[in-house]
């Protein structure tokens, strides 16, 4: 058993440490989270009706934290096609380990990272005139991490289906657009036609950033438009769905050719 | 006792059989050498025993777990250095073995003991910072190496420990090698192409298109081909012969103007006929029985060059370099 702890640690060491290492990838990611907050939110903010109670760039910043939390949690599971590609993927296999840890230290490489840069992102709520208290920063780190390793152990699954990184990538883009979309990261599910609003309940993301409205605009929990779901629905899917990731993707990895 | 069994193994990838029908034992404490040419299952015969690929038949057992059944079990006994390197390159020399070290349970206090030993004897020691990109082919083999036996493994599986490494240092590792048994109480299984490099095997089986061909000491298999042959040039290439043949029992012929003499140790039987022959001998020329001669002797065709995979350039670009290395 604690050999399978040492891995995870060993594991999500690793991938900190190469994190570390490559500061240009960690300005080259916040900047997609940034651009839609400032370009698109601030853009939109003119055209969309202000009915919501809130200017449009605070109603999006849940979606944004989501989005940030969306695309490097899913693209952190790419480190396991490269470990595929380079074989570093073998050295693992073959350790005395649970495939289950191999994959709770992967997605926990990637929630670790995310929640860093959905961090960073979360510290701009004062430019955008939002007041969030000390417990209540917090709980949206907490709901950070619950999120992120969700969306890990999905491109985790994912990946177990991929062995090189050009098909992987390509299906990603597949999924995280769309996955984005349809999350009501933009705007309210409520205000969808009903098949794409199908589509967004199927969708792990739109639980979660449901979850982070709640937690960032407290004061606002009776509002119709800012909330789909009841808050214990959302924690339990994110949840949920976080199990059944990690448990098939584990059995994916014990799999054997 | 056996630690490896291996009976009737088969793996079929599509239509191929990669692996047709194998058997064999290596013994507790000793170097098992598997030789064979470009696709011969050598390979796919170690990915099943190191439990990475399931077999489509038959049974393999490491230290008696079955590697399909047991697979937990036997990966705590092995270590292996894969054909193709599987180091991380972004992490240093230190760090790649210290994730090792990890990974298979070292007790934590042991760690900078154990690595700085294992980097010390590669000679690695003062490049540990180093990322490993930085690093030689040769000297990313060497660190696989070490890593393979940091965790003190009872079965240490290398395919092809030597691929792109110089004379030099490909000499280090055969010595290194052939110690482990003894010095650490390790059973290697190695692959290789070449018969020199068998011949620190304590048996060699060889393999083509998945099936062993046969399986022996290595004396046993280079008397099968005749052993070394020696080639002289005397002063008098039909005296020296009767002189040979007089005090040391050794028929020769001659070929070319040469001596032709075949002997199971060559190496070692050079300093005898010189002493013997005194200040007749002008030359002397060694030439060893290669897997393409035992190949041919068993197969009565050379070694296929097929077509590398996919891939494999490089690979093969290091192998054609060693080729020209090794014919000279
Ligand atoms: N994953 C795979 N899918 C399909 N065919 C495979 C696979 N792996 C190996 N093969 C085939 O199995 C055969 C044996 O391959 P293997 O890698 O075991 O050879 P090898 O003896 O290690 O050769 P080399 O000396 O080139 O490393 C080859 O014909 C190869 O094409
Ligand atoms: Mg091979």
């Amino acid at each position: 058993m604690s050999t399978n702890f040492n891995a995870i640690y060993v594991i999500v060491a690793r991938e900190l440490i190469k994190f570390v290492r490559e500061k240009g990838k960690l300005v080259s990611t916040l900047a997609r989270p940034l651009i839609w907050l400032f370009l698109v939110g601030g853009g939109m903010s003119r055209m969309v009706s202000p009915d919501m109670g809130m200017p449009y760039m605070q109603f999006i910043f849940p979606g944004i934290l989501g989005m940030t939390i969306l695309f490097s949690s899913i693209f952190s599971s790419i480190s396991i096609i490269w470990d595929k590609e380079f074989g570093f993927m073998k050295e693992m296999l073959v350790a005395p380990v649970s495939r289950f840890s191999i994959v709770v230290g992967k997605a926990l490489s990637g929630t670790l990272v995310s929640t860093i840069q959905a961090v960073i992102i979360l510290m701009l709520f004062p430019v955008i005139g939002l007041n969030i208290g000390a417990v209540q920063f917090l709980l949206i780190i907490l709901m950070c991490v619950g999120l992120a390793f969700c969306l890990a152990s999905l491109g985790i699954l994912i990946a177990t289906f991929y062995e090189n990184f050009e098909s992987f990538s390509v299906i990603m883009n597949f999924i995280v657009m769309p996955m984005f979309f349809l999350s009501g990261a933009m705007y309210p599910v409520k205000t969808l036609p009903a098949a794409l609003g199908f589509l967004t309940m199927l969708n792990p993301l739109t639980y979660g950033i449901d979850a982070l409205k709640y937690m960032v605009f407290p004061a606002k929990s009776g509002m119709s438009l800012t909330h789909d779901f009841s808050l214990a629905v959302d924690i339990a899917v994110v949840a949920v769905c976080s199990a059944v990731f990690v448990l098939i993707a584990g059995a994916m990895f014990e799999r054997k050719k | 006792m056996f630690i490896i069994k291996v009976e009737n193994l088969t793996k079929h990838f599509g239509s191929i059989a990669a692996v047709d029908g194998i058997s064999f034992e290596a013994e507790k404490n000793s170097i098992f050498g598997f030789l064979g040419p470009n696709g011969a299952g050598k390979t796919t015969t170690i990915n099943i025993l190191c439990t990475l690929l399931s077999p489509t038949s038959g049974t393999a057992t490491i230290d008696g777990f079955d590697c399909m059944t047991h697979s937990s079990e036997v990966r705590k006994k092995i270590g292996i250095v894969f054909q193709d390197t599987t180091l991380d390159k972004e992490l240093t020399a230190y760090e790649n073995l210290s994730f090792h070290a990890y990974l298979y349970g070292v007790p934590k206090n042991l760690h900078k003991k154990k690595i700085d030993s294992a980097l010390d004897f590669i000679g690695l020691y003062d490049r540990k910072d180093d990322q490993v990109k930085k690093f030689s082919g040769g000297m990313k083999r060497r660190l696989e190496v070490a890593r393979g036996i940091i965790h003190e493994p009872a079965v240490l599986f290398l395919d092809e420990p030597t691929l792109g490494l110089d004379p030099q240092s490909r000499a280090n590792l055969w010595e290194f090698i052939s110690k482990l048994p003894e010095k650490s109480g390790v059973t290697v299984f190695m692959t290789t192409h070449y018969m020199e490099e068998a011949e620190i095997c304590n048996r060699i089986a060889i393999i083509d298109k998945g099936r062993i061909i046969v399986n022996g000491t290595p004396e046993e298999l280079k008397k099968m081909v005749g052993g070394d042959v020696i080639y002289l040039k005397t002063t008098n290439n039909a005296l020296a012969a009767s002189e040979l043949k007089k005090t040391m029992g050794i028929d020769s012929e001659e070929k070319n103007g040469e001596l032709f003499i075949q002997a199971v140790k060559g190496d070692a039987c050079i300093p005898k006929l010189i002493n013997s022959l005194a200040d007749m001998v002008l030359s002397v020329r060694l030439q060893r029985p290669t897997l393409n001669d035992v190949f041919l002797k068993l197969t009565g065709k050379a070694i296929r060059d097929e077509a590398q995979g996919s891939g494999d350039e490089l690979k093969a670009s290091i192998r054609s370099y060693r080729k020209k290395f090794d014919k000279k």
